[in-house]
C-alpha cells in the first residue's frame, strides 16, 4: 500500500536492526520509553522487540488517552448517558472501559442508555442537529492530537447557536506528563560504560508523533536541557520506531541529549500554528488534573474557557466527582514508569486481564499491559 | 406456481406493501405471504406439501447439522444481503465438517412496518442462493414482531448434510507438524458490511466475499480425505478461529504473516480505521489443516477451484502448552495472534 508498505519493509527493517546491534554498546543497557500508545501498538504488533538487542529494552509509556483517564471521569459520563434525552457519543476504545464502580458505557447502552461510537466529533454535532429534542454530550479524550477537532466543534456550535451540544472535556497534554516521568525520584542515571542497570531508569524516549505534528518539536526541549535525556520523535510506523531508536543509540553512545526529528515528513519545530490557536482559543489549561496511574499533574489537561461555557457538559450539566482508587495490587504508576515490567504485576494476566481490567495499563489495547498481554506474552511463557 | 385466486382474490402488494402484524397470525393473511412469496421463491415439492414438517430421503451415512441466525446491518451490502448470506452460512457450516449440504430449513422473524419489497429481494435472493448450491429449503417459519421490536428481519437457517465415508474432520484432530491453508483474502464481508453503515461515509470498492463453500471442500475431501480440521473464519475473523481450533486441539500455530492474503482497499480501509484484517469476519472463505505432506496436494486443488484461487499455505501447527496462535510479522518479528476481547473497536491514536 502507497506510504504505507514503504515503512514497513522487512529487509529495510534487517539492516536497521543489524545497524543497532553493531552501534550498542554490549556493556551497557539502553532504557527507551516510547510515550505514545501508537507506538507501543506498533512495537507490539510488528514484533519490533524480536529485532533489538537484549540490552535495549522498549518501556511502554502513559500516551494512551483511554488508559489516563480516571475512573472516577467515566464514571460521571457513564451517569450522564443514563439522564433522561441525553445521548452521549464517544470513539470506539472507550466504550468498554469499566469506571469506578466497574460499569461501562457498553453496559449502560445495554441497559438503554443512548450510547453512540463515533469516528470523528463531527458525527457528534450531525447528531445534534438531527435530534434537536435531546442533550447531545460529546465525551472529549485523548491528547494534543484530538483536541484541535473538539475545537473546532465547540466553534461550530457557538456559531450554528447549537443550544443541545456540549463536550465533556478530558483532553490532557503530553509535556506535562513527560516532566512528571523525569520528575519522580529515581536513581540519578549511569552514564559511564559497564555500570548495571538501574530499575526505573530511562535513558531516552521516543516521542509522540501524531501529538508533535500539532505542538512541533519545541515543547519538548525541556526532556534534554532540564533533564539531559535525548528525546526522538518519531512516526507510528514500524520503521520509524527503529530508526528512533539507532538515533537514541547514537546519541546515548556520544552522551548527547537532544530533540530530534525522525518524523520531518510530518512534523516541523513550531507545528501546527493553526491547530494550536484553535485550542487556545477554546480551552484553558486547568491547575491540576488526575492522571490514572500517575495522579495528580499540574498544568496537564485542558478546561472549556469561559467564552464556549455554554457548550460546557461540566457547566450544563451537574457532573459529581466521583472518586477512584484503583485495586490495591495494581502497579501500574511502577509499570508506567519502567521500574516494573507488566509480566512482574502480581495480578498480571490472572486476576487483571483486557476482559476484566483492574488498572491503567489493561484498559485500553494501547496500555503497557494490555499489549503485553494480547501480543507478548507467548515471550514470558517461552522464557519460564 | 400459481396463486390461487379464489383464496387469495388480491394478491400481495409485493412493491408498496408492508409486513403487517396478521402475516404472522396464522391466518389466511400469512397463508397468502407463504404462497405468493416464499412458496414461490423456493417452490419444490417439500414446500408445496404444506405440512408443517418436510419428510426427507436420508442416504445412509453419517449426517451433521448445523445452525446459524442472521442479523446484518445492513440488510443490503455490496457483493449480497442477508438472504444470500443466510444461506451461504449454515451451508458452510455443513460444509466445514467434510459434509455435502443436503437441505435447508428458514426461519424469518420480521418486523411489522418492514417493505415487502424488501423482503421480497432477500427472499428472492436466499432462493437464487441455495438453486445456485444445489441445497433445496424444505421447511421455514415466519413470525411477525411489533414495529420496533426487531431490525426489519432476522433469519435462521439450518441444515443438515451427509459426511462421506472415512472422513473425520474436527478440530481437534489438528495435530503438530500439521500445514495451515487459508482459501482466500481475509476480511472483505466485514469491511464490505462496515463501509456501508451509515455514519462512514467511505466510497470504498469493496465486496462482501459471501459464498457457499461445499463445491470447494467437496473437492477438497476428494482429494486428501485425511484433511484434519476445517472452518470459516467469519464473526471474529482468523484469528478467533485459529484461537478456537488450537484450544479445542491443545496446540499451537505458528502463522507467517506475509503469506496471509489482504486485498489493498481491505487493508487501507482497516489503516484507516484502526483495525486489524486478522480479526474481521468473512463469510465466503474457509481454514483447512492437514497432515504437513499433503499441504501441497490441497494448495493445488483449492487454486483449482473459483473460490480458492488465492489459497495459501500460511502456517503450521506446534506443540505449545500455553495453545498460542503466533505470528512471524512481515516486519521480520514475532506478535501473538490473541483471541479478541469482546468487539474490534476502532483505536483513537
Amino acid at each position: 500500500m502507497k506510504y504505507l508498505d514503504e515503512f514497513r519493509d522487512g529487509q529495510l527493517a534487517r539492516g536497521l536492526a543489524a545497524r543497532i546491534c553493531q552501534e550498542t554498546d554490549s556493556t551497557r543497557h539502553y532504557a527507551l520509553m516510547e510515550f505514545c500508545g501508537g507506538h507501543t501498538h506498533a512495537i507490539c504488533r510488528y514484533g519490533i522487540e524480536d529485532l533489538l538487542p537484549g540490552n535495549v529494552r522498549l518501556i511502554h509509556g502513559p500516551g494512551c488517552p483511554v488508559c489516563v483517564l480516571p475512573s472516577g471521569r467515566l464514571q460521571a459520563a457513564i451517569d450522564l448517558a443514563e439522564q433522561e434525552r441525553v445521548i452521549l457519543c464517544g470513539y470506539g476504545d472507550l466504550l468498554r472501559v469499566p469506571g469506578a464502580r466497574g460499569d461501562t458505557l457498553l453496559k449502560a447502552k445495554a441497559r438503554g442508555a443512548d450510547v453512540r461510537m463515533v469516528y470523528s466529533v463531527d458525527d457528534a454535532l450531525d447528531a445534534a442537529c438531527t435530534h434537536p429534542n435531546q442533550q447531545v454530550v460529546f465525551f472529549a479524550i485523548g491528547f494534543e492530537t484530538t483536541t484541535p477537532p473538539t475545537a473546532v466543534a465547540i466553534q461550530q456550535a457557538r456559531r450554528e447557536r447549537l443550544g443541545n451540544f456540549s463536550v465533556y472535556c478530558n483532553h490532557v497534554l503530553t509535556p506535562p506528563a513527560l516532566r512528571a516521568l523525569l520528575a519522580a525520584p529515581l536513581p540519578s542515571p549511569p552514564r559511564r560504560q559497564g555500570v548495571a542497570q538501574i530499575k526505573g531508569q530511562i535513558d531516552g524516549f521516543i516521542g509522540p508523533a501524531h501529538v508533535s505534528t500539532i505542538i512541533g518539536s519545541q515543547p519538548y526541549e525541556f526532556v534534554a536541557t532540564d533533564y539531559q535525556r535525548p528525546l526522538v520523535i518519531a512516526g507510528f510506523e514500524p520503521l520509524d520506531v527503529l530508526q528512533a531508536i539507532l538515533m537514541l543509540i547514537r546519541q546515548i553512545n556520544a552522551n548527547e541529549a537532544h530533540v530530534d526529528n525522525e518524523y520531518t515528513r510530518a512534523v516541523s519545530p513550531e507545528g501546527n500554528r493553526k491547530a494550536q490557536r484553535l485550542m487556545d482559543e477554546v480551552f484553558t489549561i486547568r491547575s491540576s488534573f488526575e492522571w490514572r496511574g500517575l495522579g495528580e499533574l499540574p498544568g496537564s489537561a485542558l478546561a472549556i474557557r469561559p467564552a464556549f461555557a455554554d457548550w460546557d457538559a461540566e457547566r450544563r450539566f451537574t457532573i459529581p466527582e466521583i472518586p477512584a482508587i484503583d485495586h490495591k495490587a495494581c502497579v501500574c504508576a511502577e509499570v508506567l514508569r519502567g521500574i516494573t515490567r507488566p509480566e512482574e504485576c502480581k495480578v498480571f494476566a490472572t486476576a487483571c486481564t483486557p476482559d476484566h481490567p483492574l488498572g491503567a495499563c489493561m484498559v485500553s489495547a494501547e496500555g503497557a499491559c494490555a499489549a503485553h498481554y494480547h501480543y507478548g506474552r507467548f515471550r514470558q511463557a517461552a522464557a519460564s | 406456481m400459481s396463486p390461487r385466486r379464489d383464496v387469495f382474490p388480491h394478491r400481495l402488494d409485493l412493491q408498496h406493501g408492508c409486513v403487517e402484524l396478521s402475516h404472522g397470525g396464522g391466518g389466511r393473511a400469512m397463508a397468502q405471504l407463504i404462497e405468493e412469496l416464499f412458496l414461490a421463491a423456493f417452490d419444490n415439492a417439500w414446500l408445496r406439501a404444506q405440512d408443517d414438517g418436510a419428510r426427507l430421503m436420508v442416504p445412509p451415512g453419517r449426517l451433521t447439522m448445523a445452525t446459524d441466525s442472521h442479523v446484518v446491518s445492513p440488510l443490503f451490502f455490496p457483493g449480497g444481503d442477508i438472504g444470500c448470506l443466510s444461506v451461504h452460512g449454515t451451508i458452510n457450516d455443513v460444509a466445514m465438517a467434510g459434509a455435502r449440504p443436503l437441505y435447508l430449513a428458514a426461519t424469518f422473524i420480521l418486523e411489522e412496518g418492514f417493505p415487502l419489497a424488501d423482503l421480497k429481494r432477500i427472499v428472492d435472493s436466499m432462493a437464487h442462493a441455495a438453486r445456485h448450491a444445489g441445497v433445496p429449503i424444505v421447511t421455514g417459519d415466519t413470525k411477525v414482531v411489533e414495529r420496533g421490536k426487531g431490525d426489519g428481519v432476522f433469519i435462521t437457517t439450518t441444515g443438515v448434510g451427509l459426511i462421506p465415508e472415512g472422513v473425520e474432520i474436527a478440530a481437534r484432530q489438528a495435530q503438530p507438524g500439521d500445514a495451515i491453508l487459508l482459501s482466500g483474502s481475509l476480511g472483505d464481508h466485514g469491511m464490505a458490511v462496515m463501509a456501508q453503515r451509515e455514519n462512514l461515509r467511505f466510497d470504498a470498492s469493496i465486496e462482501s466475499d459471501t459464498a457457499a463453500l461445499h463445491e470447494l471442500v467437496a473437492a477438497m475431501v476428494a482429494a486428501v480425505p485425511g484433511i484434519h480440521c476445517l472452518r470459516d473464519p467469519t464473526r471474529g475473523g482468523l484469528g478467533c478461529a485459529l484461537n478456537e481450533i488450537a484450544q479445542q486441539a491443545g496446540v499451537g500455530m505458528q502463522l507467517r504473516e506475509a503469506a496471509i492474503p489482504v486485498h489493498e482497499p481491505v487493508r487501507a480501509l482497516c489503516e484507516f480505521l484502526g483495525l486489524d484484517p486478522l480479526y474481521v469476519a468473512n463469510e465466503g472463505k474457509l481454514l483447512a489443516i492437514c497432515p504437513a505432506e499433503f499441504a501441497d496436494t490441497l494448495l493445488a486443488v483449492m487454486h483449482g477451484h473459483s473460490l480458492g484461487r488465492e489459497a495459501a499455505i500460511i502456517g503450521e501447527v506446534v506443540a505449545d502448552p500455553h495453545c498460542f496462535v503466533e505470528m512471524a510479522t512481515v516486519f521480520g518479528g514475532r506478535r501473538l495472534v490473541d483471541w479478541l476481547s469482546g468487539e474490534q473497536l476502532p483505536r483513537i491514536c
